[in-house]
């Protein structure tokens, strides 16, 4: 591998830790802003202490996410200046405005709010306060939509056209927000976050019910959580299916290479589901295969024997590591469908009245607090590594994509980026599990309760 | 009335620089109270300076996003040149500024005190750094970065220089002026008075540092810097900062604690219009200019369009969230940690 190959590699992977790290954050950021709205909303609503309670408790918890998630946010917005220049450069016109957009209407209305939602309960009324916490939740679903735009551009590029040095030049921009793969995604990783978070709180909630299943703040976070498991896991079932079909139109290589399908079966079989395979990029077809007829048909084309184009259908050179986007679909898919299980039995175990005592169910939900982050993250694997060998997709490629900064500088940022990362995403998990390790309690306090009475004539 | 692409290219530019000029005034303000926690070392100080800033902190950093965002978005040429070029100091002022915000944050949550020593070692270094390194990258800047067809042309160490870490120090002045004037305003006792003394000291000195880099911004010759010594232009610069300069040491004689702070304010923006007024209408110095580093026309007139309409918006909210941490803060009794 000589530098320039080597240089390439270690950008991509430096975004892809640095959006790793950020994805999750924000994430967690619009399922707790959107978990405390429904919080603060049942507490005005219905009046009980114990819902002012658990929303101090989380927003202790959303004040620790908010701080390390912009940090990890500011990085993310230069890091296409840093690393990736020319696409910058030639798709500027068109992702810049995007993001400039998800800043405007978005991060602004989620920072501006913030301090008031979590400094500032005693120092406005109950409804500007409420105000606050419900700008901070649409803020961040806002912000979903202007990033997953810019992405999606990248997937599903419309609306454009080439200025005369081979730049990409808006055209029109609704076409633009609204590319063809942009409501799917938008769907599935709203879905996803609420999902992630519902695993997280059901989690927390679980932990305490094991110890004292009368404890009523944990029967509350418990209870919510598992609606929305019950309602999100499925329908995240049918919106991934739709996203697939989605992509299978615009991107068949991804969708094979999810698959691992080399060649095209014969019609009259169909497509096989893969449970297990070692895809050779070399040999271009996989070993130790375990498949099973047809079941791929069902859910690729809806059909019994409808086949999809296979990698060996296209140019190598326009194929992406099938190994990596193959491995992470399936435990994407596989830890959907035992968190849409889990919800559906919690279902059936609510209508028996022993949502609170059934051991199994707790240690279970315990056990997956990370599952839907995991799902996600690998989500983002299978799309963004199954964009490869493109930026723009079939337009512009990674390689063309770069900036043109030497090895030992990306090797640099790539190794601090790690550490510091590591050291303070490692002590903000530390400090996360220690907060939600505490019992929530009656009379719950804040984060930070003196700010408000210190400050002021 | 179809307006021009100069006036559009103009309108963009002035767009972003609002943007940043936004950033350093709101954000210098509370990276120089990080600054200050080297010499402000007493708990309850350092309890009062933290909480001055924790409500305001994250949107006042939001400036410095909307600022890359639109540059991205309107001169993206302009962008990917200045942040390749600055790869080091700004990846190293993106890694101080996650320290200074989680230490910040976390602060509280340290158990023991020798901890919470850390947290502050860690929430001053990193505003120190950022501070440091954003004035290295403006030092960077001005003294001109090598390009061609768009793209970066350098080695990486450009940015290097005895002018980029002069105005990197000057700037770590600047902003602890910003702070301790901040807490002037915001503070009682003890620490109210150590702050004003503070303040005086960092205004004496900064003005010296302001003329030595005029001066060596004229001898780079990568800007238009001649223009501050014709009368049109420096005029008025030097009335300004004149008028500045007095108003500072006379309001700390007055009621109202946040004069000064604005005083300080008013010496910010003459300096940066004073600069932008030498750049123009270079983007990228010394030879990338507005017109050559501009996105799609269409783009710009977007953008300019969402400014227009959401800026003053945001502008509106924000001060509200000042609005409700405002007075004076008052350390009630010492906190068990």
């Amino acid at each position: 591998m000589d530098a320039s190959d080597a240089t390439l590699l270690l950008a991509r992977a430096q975004f892809g830790i640095t959006i790793g790290f950020h994805i999750v954050l924000a994430a967690v950021s619009i399922g707790l802003a959107n978990f405390l709205m429904a919080l603060e909303g049942l507490w005005l609503w219905r009046k009980k202490q114990v819902y002012m309670d658990l929303y101090k408790f989380w927003l202790k918890i959303f004040a620790l996410n908010v701080a390390v998630g912009t940090a990890s946010g500011l990085v993310m917005e230069f890091e296409f200046g840093t690393n990736w220049g020319r696409l910058s450069t030639v798709a500027g016109s068109i992702i810049g405005p995007l993001m400039f957009l998800e800043v405007m209407v978005a991060f602004f209305l989620e920072a501006g709010f913030v301090g008031i939602m979590l400094f500032g309960l005693k120092k406005v009324g109950p409804k500007l306060h409420f105000f606050s916490t419900c700008a901070v939740a649409i803020g961040s679903l806002f912000s979903a939509f202007w990033i997953l735009s810019a992405n999606s551009w990248l997937h599903t590029p419309a609306g454009y056209t080439f200025s005369p040095d081979g730049r990409f030049f808006p055209q029109d921009w609704l076409e633009i927000i609204f590319n063809p793969s942009f409501p799917y995604r938008m769907i599935h990783m709203s879905f996803a976050a609420f999902l992630g978070t519902a695993f997280m709180v059901g989690a927390a909630g679980a932990w305490q019910l094991l110890r004292d299943p009368s404890n009523p703040h944990a029967r509350i976070m418990f209870s919510m959580a598992m609606w929305t498991v019950a309602i999100v896991g499925p329908m995240q079932i049918v919106a991934g299916d739709l996203h697939g079909e989605n992509t299978l139109e615009h991107q068949p290589q991804k969708v094979a290479a999810m698959e691992g399908s080399w060649d095209r079966p014969p019609h009259f079989q169909g497509e096989p589901l893969r449970l297990f395979a070692i895809p050779d990029m070399s040999e271009k077809r996989n070993h130790y295969e375990l498949a099973i007829p047809h079941i791929g048909s069902l859910y690729l084309r809806h059909s019994w024997t409808g086949t999809i184009k296979s990698l060996n259908e296209f140019p190598l050179s326009d194929i992406p590591p099938v190994a990596i986007v193959f491995f992470a679909f399936r435990a994407m898919v596989g830890l959907g469908f035992l968190m849409a299980g889990i919800g559906i039995a919690s279902l059936v175990i609510r209508k028996r009245g022993r949502l609170y005592n059934t051991r199994w169910l707790h240690m279970t939900v315990l056990l997956m607090a990370p599952a839907g982050f995991l799902a996600m993250l690998c989500g983002w694997v299978v799309t963004e590594v199954g964009r490869q060998p493109f930026t723009v997709y079939g337009l512009l490629r990674t390689a063309q994509s770069s900036s043109p900064v030497s090895l030992s500088f990306v090797t640099t940022s790539f190794m601090s980026i790690i550490g510091v990362y590591v050291f303070v995403f490692g002590i903000g998990l530390i400090y996360l599990m220690r907060a939600i390790a505490i019992t929530p309690k009656k009379g719950e306090k804040g984060p930070e309760p003196q700010l408000a009475n210190e400050t002021g004539q | 009335m179809p307006l021009s692409d100069e006036l559009i290219h103009v309108l963009a530019a002035g767009a972003v620089a609002f943007s940043i000029l936004t950033y350093v005034i709101l954000d210098g303000t509370d990276l120089g109270v990080g600054i200050l926690f080297a010499v402000n070392r007493n708990a309850r100080h350092r309890h009062v300076m933290a909480f001055s800033i924790l409500p305001i902190w994250d949107g006042n950093e939001t400036w410095l996003v909307l600022g890359g965002g639109g540059l991205l978005a309107m001169f993206p040429a302009a962008y990917s040149i200045f942040l390749s070029a600055m790869y080091a100091p700004i990846f190293l002022m993106l890694l101080s500024l996650i320290f200074r915000g989680v230490a910040l944050e976390f602060r509280d949550r340290a158990e023991t005190e020798k901890r919470q020593r850390w947290h502050d070692v860690a929430f001053m270094g990193g505003s120190l750094l950022a501070t440091f390194f954003q004035g290295v990258v403006l030092g960077g800047l001005i003294q001109g970065i090598p390009h061609m067809d768009g793209q970066y042309r350098g080695g990486g160490w450009d940015w290097f220089s005895a002018f980029s870490i002069f105005c990197g120090l000057v700037l770590v002045a600047g902003y602890s002026l910003l702070g301790a004037c901040w807490l002037y305003w915001r503070t009682t006792d003890d620490l109210h008075a150590k702050s004003r003394r503070q303040a005086k000291i960092l205004a004496a000195i900064i003005p010296a540092l302001l003329a030595v880099i005029v001066v060596w911004t004229l001898g780079l010759q990568t800007v238009h810097a001649q223009r501050w010594l014709t009368l049109p232009v420096g005029g008025p610069i030097i009335i300004l900062f004149v008028c500045f300069t007095i108003w500072f040491w006379r309001s700390f004689n007055r009621k109202h604690h946040f004069l000064p702070l604005f005083a300080v304010l008013g010496w910010f923006i003459t300096a940066y219009g004073a600069m932008i007024l030498a750049m123009y209408p270079l983007i990228i110095p010394p030879s990338l200019t507005l017109p050559q580093a501009s996105s799609a026309r269409l783009s710009q007139v977007f953008m300019l369009g969402v400014f227009g309409i959401l800026v003053p918006i945001t502008l509106a909210y924000s001060t509200l969230g000042f609005w409700v941490f405002r007075g004076k803060i008052r350390a009630k009794e010492r906190r068990q940690t």
